[in-house]
């Protein structure tokens, strides 16, 4: 059956208060796109962890600032992109060490960008400091 | 919406049970590690995180896990996670959480691993 494309976008002030909102959003949309259980957790964990990489580092928890939360789904897939004007950054560049050594370190960061690249099925940024980082992410309704 | 995180903390002996309920992200983060800071530095190095009512989590809130655990052990102490359910369990999972910190079913269980330590 053919699914006609949608497309759903929230934006909001850049504040963790607002990480409620968006994972609601995207569940929401998720469960829309006949995602089962397991897998709108997965698309909500990943978006959140997306938007907190934005509220902390491209914007310095700057609440004035606005994140742009766009969905779209079609039979095959839910994709999500997160948008934001702030600094950007290398995704090449982000070092990424092993647990024990950010323990051992008494780092407590370093693992949203791991999550998102294990919960979803693909993940792409297009990144232009100032102007316009977009982090796409990719959701299959049918694994396999 | 009606998602809210609860957090209580109970000193028994020498055992800091701290419960943890609701939703765990970056927004609520701060509160557990204020919480678990607080315990840490009134001399408590023996807790159990109760993660029965916690209903989700973010790397935020495992952050908070790996910032302690090295000051708690070199202290002779540790941090011992009971309770999780399994959208919660396979978050840690998926970062290799099980591997580095004990994790029990039950409160109970994680309490009777430090007993037994301090036996054997």
């Amino acid at each position: 059956m053919d699914v006609l494309e949608q497309t759903f976008t929230l934006h909001v002030p850049s504040s963790t208060k607002n990480l409620v909102m968006i994972r609601d959003f995207v569940n929401r949309v998720a469960e829309q796109a006949g995602l089962e259980e397991s897998n709108r957790s997965k698309i909500e964990l990943a978006v959140d962890e997306a938007c907190c990489n934005v509220i902390e580092h491209a914007y310095g928890n700057d609440v004035s600032k606005e994140i742009t939360v766009r969905a779209t789904f079609d039979g095959d897939a839910v994709r999500i992109s997160v948008i934001d004007s702030g600094a950007g950054f290398a995704p090449d560049e982000v070092p990424q060490e092993e647990l024990r050594e950010l323990i051992r370190q008494r780092r407590t960061g370093g693992l949203g960008m791991r999550l998102i690249k294990t919960l979803m099925d693909e993940v792409r940024y297009e990144i232009e400091p100032g102007r316009r980082n977009e982090l796409h992410m990719v959701k299959k309704v049918r694994q396999g | 919406m009606a998602e809210n995180f609860s957090i209580e903390a109970t000193d028994e002996g020498d055992l800091t049970t701290v419960a943890l309920g609701g939703y765990l992200d970056a927004h609520t983060a701060p509160e557990f590690e204020a919480t678990l800071q607080e315990r840490i530095d009134a001399g408590r190095v023996r807790i159990v995180v109760d993660c029965g009512a916690l209903e989700y989590i973010s790397s935020a809130g495992l952050g908070v896990f790996m910032g302690f655990i090295e000051d708690l052990r070199d202290a002779g102490g540790d941090l011992k996670i009971s309770g999780l359910i399994p959208k919660v369990r396979e978050v840690f999972e998926l970062l290799g959480f099980d591997a580095l910190f004990e994790i029990y079913d039950d409160r109970a269980a994680a309490a009777g691993s430090f007993a037994s330590a301090a036996a054997g």
